[in-house]
């Protein structure tokens, strides 16, 4: 038998035991336990309220939008799910998402191949490490509009400071953000500079919890670096490979700052994105019902992805 | 024609607007109103309007007006709140979707109909007619019901830089012109080692439909129900329209389209000539050349685009009177009338002409009766309920075919078939 809590324990000689000095009175009353609640919720209230209004409202009240057309001002009229019908066979749609995965493909690999190398570098003994450190963070703190305008600046194509860069060694210059096949590179580009920071201390705190004594065995073992790097570094990061995997996936469909300040969706569409898209229905176009089902298509999409994550993270995350 | 395009705006703006949908969603129709004690009846009240003409450098102007108004009607009491061109409209539709819109409010020509038709405005009873001009006292009149007033109308003109001019030895622009004169006068003018441009004509719907008049043709057909501008003239008029960039004209790679882009280069005195609004005249009024203006040159005929503005009561207004008695001293009197010719800021829509004499005499430009002769020709923006998306398409296709992506032709077959299916 286990003994419950607010039980007068047996002592194994068979006296009973007062309670403990420090237990609070309240704690043994029957009626504590929806007086507990009470507290709970109490202490709840400030994320709660929020949360429901600003969350759990706005969800429930985009889904019942998303089955009229309304365009904000009018009274709404039911369409049924004529939304998501429309949606699903319009070209625009595909061309959005297409556009958001091709950002997810062309930005994860580099933040976190780039994240992975300054996390390795700073975590050795170097001089001047907290500096870098702090220095590679600066720009995830950074304002989404000014990091774009510095880009959109660095990326000009006459006159900016990469493409005279490229000239001067006779390179190829791209027309970067003014070139339909070239926008989705530059932000993917000014993106992930920005998000490498984040990367780099996820993965630096990863590092340091893998233990010395691992490398210490591998070593006597005969490992050479790499060896040490495939079979310690890699599998005991894990973890923290996938934090930042499904992170960086969820971020990646919702992105739109960037690709708003820095080319507007343009040119001809080149870069808009899904949540780009949502936003010009409804505060453009007046479209908010096939825009809120926009939402949820999008939200299925994010949700699918992140089941099959951690579904899939048993085969290849492990915990030390 | 900065003006016409919309720029993006900043992630708290998209915030703010998220937030109001959502607001709108769960409590439509509770409104936010002033505070006031009283109703119109000759007693106090607050009127809100919302406005973005006022905006970046005409504040004090409409601040005058205010006061004036303020003095002549006791008790009520005006709330200004200016916006940007390129977010009002976003404030706008939000506002009026989370109840939280102003009493009274400014609408473009373009966006009236929206409005008027979707029963967010109160209509207008015994409006003074005989104060405005026709026209303009029609454009806001939806269905027989009178919705608005007219605020202001102004008008594009070909701006032009008369100390390039004289340097390189071409004669100026006159009203006679046509696009070959200025063809050629900008291809001369061009200097790209001296980073001067011959040209400056924005890629846009607003050129474009205006454009096609001048070479001819129609927009849409008369019940607006298909697009008409792929044909030749529409042909003619984008390819007139985008052959420029690149050769006498910044391209978009050089900046061309960005807010203030224009502008800067033509009070750096880089630019030869410049398509643009004579809202730009105070702003330009101190540059350290010699400019001018005339007649926008034409094709097979002349054709002017014009904007004008109104002013509206929202149909939540708990002071329909007094908020009447606002926008018609705003739209129509004298003190209004003087202050806009003050201050060169846009033109009133006075029935009057003669009230219009004073403007004539203000300098620069000299030749200011190429503002009212281009009134002769006027031919407005065609207008439907997806107006922001036929404008977005039109631009978008134009700015390809600007760009070298596409033909002129597949560009205007790619409108059309877009159009058509907003119809």
């Amino acid at each position: 038998m286990t003994p419950r809590a607010g039980e007068p324990q047996l002592a194994p000689s068979g006296t009973i035991r007062p309670e403990g000095k420090g237990r609070p009175g309240w704690h043994r009353r029957a009626s504590s336990r929806s007086r507990h609640v009470g507290w709970i919720l109490f202490f709840l209230l400030p994320s709660g309220i929020p949360l429901l209004l600003f969350t759990f409202l706005p969800m429930v009240s985009s889904a019942w939008v998303s089955l009229h057309e309304w365009n904000l001002i009018s009274p709404m009229k039911w369409v049924g799910l004529d939304n998501y019908a429309h949606l699903l066979t319009d070209p625009g749609t595909r061309r959005v998402f297409a556009n958001t995965i091709f950002y997810i493909v062309g930005y994860f690999p580099l933040v976190y191949i780039g994240g992975l190398g300054l996390a390795i570098v700073l975590n050795r003994k170097l001089a001047g490490r907290s500096f870098f450190r702090a220095a590679y963070f600066l720009p995830v703190v950074t304002s989404w509009v000014v990091v774009a305008l510095v880009w959109q600046w660095l990326l000009n194509p006459s006159n900016g400071l990469i493409n005279q860069i490229l000239g001067f060694f006779n390179l190829y210059e791209p027309g970067w953000w003014t070139d339909p096949a070239w926008a989705m590179p530059s932000v993917i580009l000014a993106s992930a500079w920005k998000d490498l920071g984040f990367v780099m201390v996820i993965l630096l705190a990863g590092l340091q919890t893998i233990p010395h004594e691992l490398y210490e065995a591998a070593r006597i073992d005969g490992a050479s670096g790499w060896k040490v790097f495939r079979h310690v570094t890699l599998p005991l990061l894990s973890p923290a490979t996938f934090f930042v995997v499904v992170i960086s996936l969820i971020n990646g469909f919702q992105v739109f700052d960037q690709v708003y300040v820095m080319t507007g969706g343009g040119p001809a569409g080149a870069s808009q994105v899904v949540v780009g898209e949502i936003y010009e229905l409804t505060f453009r176009y007046g479209r908010a019902g096939e825009a809120s089902a926009l939402s949820w298509l999008l939200f299925l999409v994010i949700l699918a992805v992140t089941v099959i994550q951690i579904r899939g993270q048993r085969r290849w995350v492990h915990y030390a | 024609m900065v003006r016409q395009r919309p720029t993006r705006f900043t992630t708290a703006g998209a915030a703010v607007g998220g937030l109001a949908l959502v607001l709108a969603a769960c409590s439509q129709g509770s409104a936010t109103r002033s505070e006031d004690t009283s109703d119109a009846a000759g007693e106090s009240a607050t009127i809100r309007y919302m406005n973005f003409s006022a905006n970046d450098g005409n504040e004090e102007n409409l601040d005058e007006i205010v006061a004036a108004f303020e003095e002549a009607h006791d008790g009520i009491e005006v709330e200004v709140e200016t916006y940007p061109f390129d977010e009002y409209f976003t404030v706008l539709q939000t506002a009026v979707a989370g109840g939280t819109v102003a009493d009274t409010f400014e609408l473009n020509y373009e966006n009236f109909v929206t409005y008027a038709e979707n029963g967010s405005l109160a209509p207008l009873d015994d409006i003074d007619g005989s104060a405005y001009q026709d026209s303009l006292l029609e454009a806001f009149n939806r269905d027989g019901a009178q919705y608005g007033v007219p605020t202001s109308f102004s008008n594009v003109v070909l701006f032009y830089n008369e100390t390039l001019f004289e340097e390189a030895g071409v004669d100026p622009p006159t009203d006679e012109w046509t696009w070959e004169d200025e063809r050629e006068a900008a291809e001369q003018l061009t200097d790209a080692d001296a980073g001067i441009w011959g040209d400056y004509q924005p890629v846009s719907f607003h050129e474009f439909y205006k454009t096609l008049a001048q070479a001819g043709g129609e927009f849409l057909d008369d019940d607006a129900s298909e697009a008409r501008f792929n044909s030749p003239e529409g042909v003619r008029a984008a390819t007139w329209l985008v052959e420029k960039s690149g050769t006498s004209m910044p391209t978009e790679a050089d900046g061309a389209g960005t807010p203030d882009f224009d502008s800067d280069l033509f009070a750096d005195g880089k630019l030869a000539m410049w398509h643009t609004g004579i809202w730009m005249f105070g702003a330009m009024a101190d540059v350290d050349f010699e400019w001018d203006v005339v007649v926008e040159p034409g094709d097979a005929e002349k054709a002017s685009a014009m904007f004008a503005n109104g002013a509206v009561v929202s149909e939540s207004t708990e002071h329909p009177e007094a908020a009447q008695a606002w926008i018609d001293f705003l739209a129509a009197s004298d003190v209004t009338t003087q202050v806009r010719l003050d201050a060169s800021w846009e033109l009133p829509p006075v029935a009057d002409e003669s009230k219009l004499s004073d403007y004539l005499d203000v300098t620069p430009p000299d030749n200011r009766q190429a503002v009212l002769d281009s009134l002769d020709n006027v031919v407005l923006p065609p207008v439907i309920e997806r107006q922001q998306e036929m404008q977005d398409i039109v631009t978008e296709e134009l700015e390809s075919a600007a760009a070298g992506r596409k033909s002129v032709e597949d560009a205007l077959d790619d409108a059309e078939e877009r159009v058509n299916a907003l119809l």
